[in-house]
C-alpha cells in the first residue's frame, strides 16, 4: 500500500471515530525513516497509528475527568505512571485540564529489531484548557513534538513513552 | 462531558480567552528549562495572582505576588515536556509556553535483547535495543554513542558502539560456535545493563548408529550426538530410529541419554536401518544377515 493510499484509509478510520466526539482531527503521517532492518508490515503501521491516536482520547478523558484509571487501556509503565501522578496533582489542587487535540502531523522513527517496540514522533497541535474549581481560568492553543514509544500487549499496543520535546 | 468541551472552545469562551490573552505581557517566562532544574518566573504589575503550570506530565499551582519573582527550587519541575504558564488575576490572565528538556546525563536505561536461548552460530542471531532516560526517567533524545558488547565463556567478545537516534539504539550480534552463558552488556558512561543470552547447540550433525546382533533382535546404538561444532546435543533430545523391510516401517523414538541414544528392534533380514533426529538424517545400513 502507497503511503498517501494508507493515510487517506486511516484517515477515514479516524475521522469516523473522531465524528462521534465532535471534533475534527487531522492526521497525516510521513514516510517512514527507520533505522531497523526489520520492515514493519502496513498493517501492524496502521494499528500502530490507531492504537496512538486513540491513546489521546484516553488521556484527555483521564486528565479532564481526575481518573487516572481510564489510562489503563492505552498506557503502561512511566507513561501511565507520571500522567497518572499528573491527575493525583490535579485533584489535589481542585484543578482540571482539557486537552483537544486538533492535529497530528506522525512519522514511525523505529521499529526495534525484535519487534517489541516502536517508536514515532508526532507534532501535534492541541488545545489545553484550565479549569479550577469548575471554572475556566484559560484556554490556550498550544503545539509540540511528541516523542512516543509503543510496545506490544495483549491486544493493542500501548504507550510505554509519551513525552514532548523542545523541537 | 467529552462533547461539551469542543462547543465550549468553539464558542464565546474561548474568543474571550484569546482577547484576555492578548493584553499586555505581565509575565516572563524562561523558554527552556532542564528537568529538576531551579527556575523562577518573574512578574509585573501589582496585586496577587495565581501562577499555574499545568502540562500531562505535571501540574504546579502557586499564589504568586506580582511584581516580583516567584521562585521553584531545584526539584519542582522534573518531567520533560511542553508546558503552560498560565498568570491568572480576578480580571485578566496571561499565559505563555515553556519546555522541561532531559538532564543530558543518561543514569537509566531500558535494555531489550532477544532471544534469551538461541542456538549457535546464527548470523545476526541476537538483538539488542536500548532506550536512554535521565534521573527522572525522561527519554533522552540528544545523541549519544553507547556500546554494546557481547562475552562468551571462552573469552570470545563482540562489541559495537552505535549512535542512539530520539533516545533509541539497537544492535545485532552473532551467536559464537560454543555454547554456554553468554553476557550481553550496554554500557553508557558509568551506567550499565546485563543480560544472559543462552547459547545451545545446534542441530546433530553427522548423525551416525552402529547396528549389531542382540539375540533374536537388533541392538541399534548411535555415536556420541553432536552438533557441526562439536557442542554435545543436550539429553532428551530425541532420536529416531526405523527399520524398513518390503514397504513396512517400524520405528523407535528414543532420548539421548549420556549424548547417545540406543533401541532395540526385530529386523527382517534386508531390512534397511536408518536413524534421524527431528529433520536430520542420519546413515543407514542394510541388514543382511
Amino acid at each position: 500500500m502507497t503511503t498517501r493510499r494508507f493515510l487517506i484509509a486511516l484517515y477515514a478510520g479516524f475521522t469516523a471515530i473522531s465524528c462521534s466526539m465532535a471534533a475534527q482531527v487531522a492526521v497525516r503521517v510521513e514516510p517512514m525513516t527507520l533505522q531497523t532492518t526489520r520492515p514493519l508490515p502496513d498493517q501492524t503501521r496502521a494499528a500502530v497509528i490507531r492504537d496512538y491516536l486513540h491513546a489521546w482520547q484516553g488521556f484527555q478523558a483521564a486528565l479532564e475527568q481526575n481518573r487516572p484509571e481510564l489510562l489503563e487501556a492505552d498506557f503502561v509503565g512511566t507513561a501511565k505512571d507520571k500522567i497518572a501522578d499528573t491527575i493525583r496533582q490535579q485533584g489535589v489542587l481542585g484543578i482540571r485540564t482539557r486537552y483537544q487535540d486538533r492535529s497530528h502531523d506522525l512519522q514511525v522513527l523505529f521499529y526495534s529489531p525484535d519487534g517489541m517496540s516502536i517508536e514515532l514522533t508526532d507534532k501535534v497541535e492541541y488545545d489545553v484548557q484550565l479549569v479550577d474549581h469548575d471554572k475556566v481560568i484559560a484556554t490556550q492553543r498550544e503545539s509540540a513534538r511528541y516523542l512516543v514509544v509503543l510496545a506490544p500487549a495483549e491486544v493493542r499496543w500501548r504507550i510505554r513513552v509519551f513525552q514532548s520535546t523542545h523541537d | 462531558m467529552r462533547s461539551r468541551f469542543p462547543l465550549l472552545l468553539s464558542g464565546l469562551a474561548f474568543a474571550a480567552a484569546h482577547l484576555a490573552f492578548g493584553q499586555g505581557t505581565g509575565m516572563s517566562l524562561p523558554k527552556t528549562v532542564e528537568a529538576g532544574s531551579a527556575f523562577s518566573i518573574q512578574s509585573t504589575g501589582t496585586g496577587k495572582a495565581t501562577l499555574y503550570i499545568i502540562g500531562p506530565e505535571q501540574v504546579l499551582k502557586r499564589d504568586v505576588q506580582l511584581g516580583q519573582a516567584a521562585f521553584f527550587p531545584a526539584g519542582s519541575l522534573y518531567n520533560a515536556g511542553r508546558y503552560t504558564a498560565v498568570l491568572a488575576q480576578e480580571s485578566s490572565t496571561q499565559n505563555g509556553s515553556l519546555d522541561v528538556l532531559p538532564a543530558s546525563k543518561p543514569v537509566d536505561l531500558s535494555f531489550f535483547a532477544k532471544p534469551s536461548r538461541l542456538p549457535i552460530g546464527l548470523h545476526d542471531g541476537i538483538t539488542g535495543t536500548v532506550y536512554l532516560f535521565d534521573t527522572y526517567h525522561n527519554l533522552i533524545p540528544s545523541s549519544m554513542p553507547v556500546s554494546f558488547e557481547l562475552s562468551t565463556p571462552s573469552g570470545t567478545v563482540q562489541k559495537r558502539t552505535v549512535a542512539t537516534r530520539e533516545g533509541a539504539a539497537w544492535t545485532a550480534m552473532d551467536s559464537t560456535s560454543q555454547q554456554g552463558v553468554d553476557r550481553f552488556v550496554v554500557r553508557i558512561g558509568d551506567v550499565s545493563s546485563t543480560r544472559i543470552i543462552g547459547q545451545v547447540p545446534g542441530d546433530p550433525c553427522g548423525l551416525k548408529m552402529n547396528a549389531r546382533q542382540s539375540g533374536q533382535q537388533v541392538e541399534l546404538v548411535t555415536d556420541p550426538v553432536r552438533d557441526c561444532s562439536g557442542n554435545a546435543i543436550p539429553d532428551g533430545t530425541i532420536v529416531t530410529f526405523t527399520a524398513t523391510y518390503k514397504g513396512t516401517q517400524s520405528t523407535i523414538d528414543q532420548p539421548l541419554k549420556h549424548g547417545i541414544a540406543d533401541a532395540t528392534m526385530r529386523v527382517h533380514a534386508g531390512a534397511t536401518l536408518s536413524v534421524a533426529s527431528g529433520v536430520v538424517m542420519g546413515n543407514q545400513i542394510g541388514w543382511n544377515k
